[in-house]
Parts: structure tokens; C-alpha cells; sequence
């Protein structure tokens, strides 16, 4: 069986574009074009000239050795943290920058949850010279608050979304209502691989430039492409699926996704939705989705902001629903604990959401010359808060 | 034959759809509004079903959908409150709502017991045509449920020929690029779309909604429709101090007169 999105936007049972009739013409438009824009030789050569002196890809693969030593496996640290913006969601927005300019759309709105992607977006909208209007849930407001000043020092408007639980599903509603308001000159940059098909798509062939890395720097290393996990945290999933994609159909690697617990799963304080959700549809797709009896959506929780999010991408409810990748969940204490072992082993503080990542290593059973590759999603800069609010360190 | 065609063949003009969010502002006003409406002089009713991610509402509705699940409001509740509203209510009855809430309920449930209370027809606007046609037409058509859908000034001519092929009832012309209650006039460019649509003869009938709340904007409204759906100022005008039933009359008499 094999991992790829059909023409109506479905990955199997999951994906579609669930959207009011307001919001079908923009989402034509794209669908329409997309493939043919980011497929023309000067759409590459810009993206892959930013990518490499903007963004400073491709990012290093790097064998953590004190880390392989504790889990008696390889482990390879794929290294987005040191991207430009300090996460892989620029790899994402310099696309769709480059694409919103050839639709000749004028202005700029997203949504972001940790603000590592409002921050992406706010940067290379200075870059373009582009106007930038980034909602953010209020909540995620206040524990990030170093990211909503580097944006708004970017020149992007923050406004906050006040509805709901204030956190990001609430400011994906909220743009997607600005959206529905200012159809024509403006586009919506989605920062995961979630929404309507093809965003889905879109977002992880963006990022699938993690995963063609992975396979030239271990050719180079071990004389081979493929190892034997590749693990990444999820949210929406748009690490996961950047990291995952050009092994989606390579069946001797296994693909790890790692979802947040919170303060665990059966607390009600949990963002981890293949356990705790259901087939349901929300911001435009069919997916697995964290709701009540009655359908009503359930605000997640989770410490990472980028990660308290009630869906997941429709790939990922695939690759889940396929046994394609497999799912742990791990709590905040375990994300906080890794944290802080990877910055004692390897001298990196990785961002919170990555640490869920290497949390998972604690879950799982390694032979020696298992070859690990981990999508060091982002790094932990706008997580010092977090990390002094914990304390155990 | 359903009660909305019915409607449309009694009267071409002046037409008014009044929006209400099920369970606001008490979980159990349901049957009072409606009846209320309709001695009023509203000629169809649309309920919502409040929803937790209302994307195409704005503030008001917003706000009315958090209050109603607060207040319990689910649609096995809606349901049982619609329960013999047929004896009390002959106007038409749409229900709308966001298709989550539909497709956990079951859509097959769904349809049967919209049929069973005397539901006329649903306006669910993320549910895109496509899925409808493929998956659930045939449950609609079985328990003589129509589906109604929108079309925007940004629809193209193409595209509405096809919604009204593949319509019955009303067309829902949604007046501007706006989510609900954003906006309060009509501007020049939106008679542009109205006199457009108007020019296609389109085989169905068209309601105007979105920005449309008091008398002026009703009028522009039926100049260029068989006539209009107001929510967002009905949510506003029954959310004041008052009697339910006279903020109602007095409200629907102060846009049709």
C-alpha cells in the first residue's frame, strides 16, 4: 500500500477540503496551480537558493554519541534546530512565500501556536516586503512571549485569538475567519499539514527537503539512505511529515510519531489525539480529532504550545490508521526530562515540542546497530520560560 | 410536497428567514422562539446548532453557539424540544449547522429524524459538494430533506449554474465576503453580484444573508432576491433586557414593518 495523497485529497480514509463555499475559490486557485508553480524551474531555483543562504540548509545530520551510548542504538540528531528562525516551519514559509508572490496575493496571514511558525512567517514576509497579520491564541500569547515580540520586531501584527481556549486551534479559526473576510488579496500560509487538501500536501512537500537530506547525509555516512527508525514529534505534524516523507513507501524504515500525553492520557489534560480521538473533521479536513459524544471539539493540553492541538494532520491519522508509523504519547515531565538530557549529553537545549521526540527513546528497545535518525524539530530558545517554570534541572 | 416549496409558490417576494443558535439564550427557548417567530411574520426559520469551531460565523453567532453548549444544548436535546413542533409551527424549518456535530449524531440518524420532527431542509456549509453528492444525497433524498447551499460574490458562473443544478429549495446568497454579522450596509459592488445572479434565471429561488439586520438592508436585500436571512442582529436584539416574545415581535416588526 502505498503512502501518497489522491486527487480529492484523501490519504485512505482521511483528508478532503471541508470548507464554507467562501473560502472554495481560494482554495481552487490553489489546488489548481500550486503543483505547476512550486514544479518550474524558477520557482526551485529561488526555493532552493533561499533555503541554502537564507534558511543555511541543508542542516547538518549529526551523530549524538553520548546519547547512542545511553540507548545502545546510532542515534542521528537531524539538526532543524539550527535553521534560520530556529525551527524547521521556515522551510515551509519560504515556499509559500514564493508561491503567495507568484499568485500575486499582497498580504500575509497566519496562524501560530508556539509562534515558531508566526516568526517564520513574520521573517520572510520582511524578507519579501510583504504585509504579515499572525494570530495567536491569547494563552499562547503569554507563554511565549519572546516570539510575539521577534515578530512583531519583524514588523507582522499579532493579534490574539480570544475564542475558545485561546490556544492554536482557536488561531487557525481566527484566520481562517480573516480569511473568509479578504478573499482576494491575501494568503493564507497554514503552518502544519493540516487544513484543506492541498495544504496538507503542500506543507509536507515543503518540508520533505528534511527527508531527502536524511538520505544523502547517511549515503555519505553509512554508505546507505534509509535507517532503521525516524522519529518525530507531532502536533499537526508538519517535523513528522517533513521527516517522514520520502520514507512514507520505504518499508524497512519504521516512521515513530510522537504525541504529547500533557499530564497524561487519561487525566483530561492530554493533546494526544490517536489516543484519545476520533475520525471527525476540523479546519477543513477529515481526520482523527479530539471531540466530545456530541462533536464537539475538546481543547487539548499540552506544556509545548506547538503541540496542544486537538487534530493531526490527515497523513499522520493514515499512517496511524495504517500501522504505516507508529505512536507514542509521552507527558510533560517526560518531554521536560528529555529536554534537559539532551542538553546535558550533547550540549543542546532542544525546544519542548522536540523533546517529545526524545522522550519516546525511554519507550522504546533499540538492537546496536540500529541505525536512529530524530527530527531535532526546533530549538529551545523560546522554551527558557518553560524550562525555569519547571525547574527540575 | 416540502413546506419550502410550498412557501416559494405562495409568495415570490419579501420573503424573510430568521437565524436563531439552538439553546440561546436558555437551553429551552427553542419552541418559544419558533413559535414566536412565526406569529411574528417570519416565513421560514433557520435554527443553528451551536458548534464548538464555528469558522464561517463571526463574533455574535460566535458567542450565542458558546453560551447554547454551555448551556447543554446537543442535538439529541434539539431533537426532543422539536418533538411535535409540527402541531405548534407550520412555517418552514431549516437546521443549520457545521458537519462535525452532523456526522458524529450519524447523517443517516440525522436526515431520518429531521424528517420524523419536520425539518424541511439543512444548510451545512462546510459539507463541499462534492462529499455531498458522492456520499450523501441519497439519505437526504430518502427522507425528503433538502440540501441548501451558498454561493458568494466570488463564486464563479460556472460553478453557481452547477449549485443550482444541483439545488432545491433556495440558493443561499451570501452577500459579501464576510463571515456572519461582519458587516452592516450594502455597498456597490455587491448590487453588482446581486444584479448578476439575478441576470442568470436561475431555477431556484435566492435568500440574501450575511450583513443583512434591520429594514434598509432587508428592503436592498428583497429588491434583488426572493427575500433575506438575518441572524447576527436577531442574536443581538433577543440578547437584551426584556420578554423573549416581545424583543421577538418587536424586532421582526421593526424590519418588515
Amino acid at each position: 500500500m502505498k503512502i501518497q495523497v489522491d486527487e480529492r485529497g484523501y490519504y485512505g480514509n482521511f483528508g478532503g477540503a471541508f470548507i464554507p463555499e467562501m473560502l472554495y475559490p481560494n482554495i481552487e486557485e490553489l489546488r489548481e496551480n500550486y503543483e505547476q508553480i512550486v514544479q518550474a524551474p524558477d520557482f526551485q531555483k529561488q526555493f532552493n537558493h533561499l533555503l541554502r543562504d537564507f534558511v543555511g540548509r541543508p542542516t547538518p545530520l549529526y551523530l549524538a554519541e553520548r546519547l547512542s551510548e545511553k540507548y545502545g542504538a546510532e542515534i542521528y540528531l537531524k539538526r532543524e534546530d539550527l535553521c534560520h528562525t530556529g525551527a524547521h516551519k521556515v522551510n515551509n514559509t519560504v515556499g509559500q512565500i514564493l508561491l503567495a508572490q507568484k499568485l500575486g496575493k499582497q498580504k500575509i496571514i497566519a496562524e501560530t501556536g508556539a509562534g515558531q511558525h508566526g516568526v517564520a512567517t513574520a521573517t520572510v514576509c520582511a524578507l519579501m516586503g510583504i504585509e504579515c497579520i499572525v494570530y495567536m491564541g491569547e494563552v499562547d500569547m503569554a507563554r511565549q512571549k519572546p516570539n510575539v515580540e521577534r515578530m512583531r520586531i519583524l514588523g507582522a501584527e499579532v493579534r490574539p485569538a480570544k475564542s475558545g481556549s485561546k490556544t492554536l486551534k482557536d488561531a487557525t479559526n481566527e484566520a481562517m475567519r480573516h480569511w473568509i473576510n479578504n478573499p482576494t488579496d491575501t494568503h493564507y500560509i497554514i503552518g502544519s499539514v493540516v487544513g484543506p487538501h492541498p495544504y496538507p500536501e503542500m506543507v509536507a512537500r515543503f518540508q520533505s527537503v528534511i527527508s531527502k537530506e536524511i538520505k544523502t547525509q547517511l549515503l555519505e555516512k553509512k554508505g546507505k539512505e534509509n535507517p532503521d527508525y525516524v522519529i518525530a514529534c507531532v502536533g499537526g505534524g508538519s517535523n513528522a511529515a517533513g521527516a517522514f516523507y520520502h520514507y512514507y513507501n520505504e518499508e524497512d524504515v519504521k516512521l515513530v510519531a510522537v504525541e504529547a500525553a500533557g499530564l497524561g492520557n487519561h487525566t483530561g489534560e492530554s493533546a494526544a489525539t490517536t489516543v484519545l480521538g476520533k475520525p471527525g473533521i476540523l479546519h477543513g479536513s477529515k481526520t482523527l480529532l479530539m471531540q466530545t459524544e456530541d462533536g464537539q471539539v475538546v481543547e487539548p493540553y499540552s506544556i509545548s504550545a506547538g503541540l496542544d492541538y486537538p487534530g493531526i494532520g490527515p497523513v499522520h491519522a493514515h499512517l496511524f490508521e495504517t500501522g504505516r508509523a507508529k505512536f507514542y504519547s509521552v507527558t510533560d515531565e517526560e518531554a521536560m526530562k528529555a529536554g534537559v538530557l539532551l542538553s546535558r549529553t550533547e550540549g543542546i537545549i532542544p525546544a519542548v515540542e522536540s523533546a517529545h521526540a526524545f522522550a519516546a527513546l525511554n519507550q522504546m528497545t533499540f538492537n546496536p546497530s540500529d541505525v536512529v535518525v530524530i527530527n531535532l524539530s526546533g530549538r529551545g530558545d523560546k522554551d527558557l520560560e518553560t524550562y525555569i517554570k519547571w525547574g527540575k534541572y | 410536497m416540502n413546506r419550502i416549496d410550498k412557501l416559494f409558490q405562495n409568495k415570490k417576494e419579501r420573503i424573510l428567514n430568521v437565524y436563531f443558535t439552538a439553546g440561546y439564550p436558555q437551553l429551552n427557548d427553542t419552541t418559544t422562539i419558533l413559535e414566536a417567530l412565526e406569529t411574528s411574520g417570519a416565513d421560514l426559520i433557520e435554527i443553528g446548532i451551536p458548534y464548538s469551531d464555528p469558522i464561517a460565523d463571526g463574533p455574535t453567532i460566535q458567542e450565542s453557539n458558546g453560551v447554547a453548549l454551555d448551556n447543554g444544548m446537543t442535538l439529541k436535546v434539539l431533537f426532543n424540544q422539536l418533538k411535535g413542533i409540527r402541531d405548534k409551527v407550520s412555517v418552514p424549518i431549516v437546521l443549520m449547522g457545521y458537519v462535525n456535530p452532523i456526522v458524529q449524531y450519524g447523517m443517516e440518524n440525522f436526515c431520518a429524524k429531521c424528517e420524523e420532527v419536520g425539518v424541511d431542509a439543512v444548510i451545512l456549509p462546510d459539507l463541499p459538494m462534492f462529499e455531498y453528492l458522492e456520499i450523501y444525497k441519497p439519505m437526504f433524498e430518502k427522507h425528503g430533506l433538502y440540501n441548501i447551499f451558498l454561493i458568494t460574490p466570488q463564486t464563479s458562473e460556472a460553478r453557481i449554474k452547477q449549485i443550482d443544478d444541483n439545488s432545491n429549495g433556495f440558493i443561499y446568497m451570501v452577500s459579501s465576503a464576510s463571515t456572519t454579522g461582519a458587516k452592516t450596509s450594502i455597498s456597490v459592488d455587491q448590487s453588482d453580484y446581486f444584479a448578476r445572479v439575478k441576470n442568470m434565471n436561475l431555477k431556484n429561488p435566492t435568500l440574501i444573508g450575511f450583513g443583512i439586520s434591520n429594514a434598509e438592508t432587508f428592503d436592498k436585500a428583497c429588491e434583488n432576491a426572493n427575500g433575506a436571512i438575518i441572524g447576527s442582529a436577531f442574536i443581538k436584539a433577543i440578547s437584551e433586557e426584556g420578554n423573549l416574545k416581545e424583543k421577538i415581535s418587536g424586532f421582526v416588526r421593526s424590519v418588515i414593518g
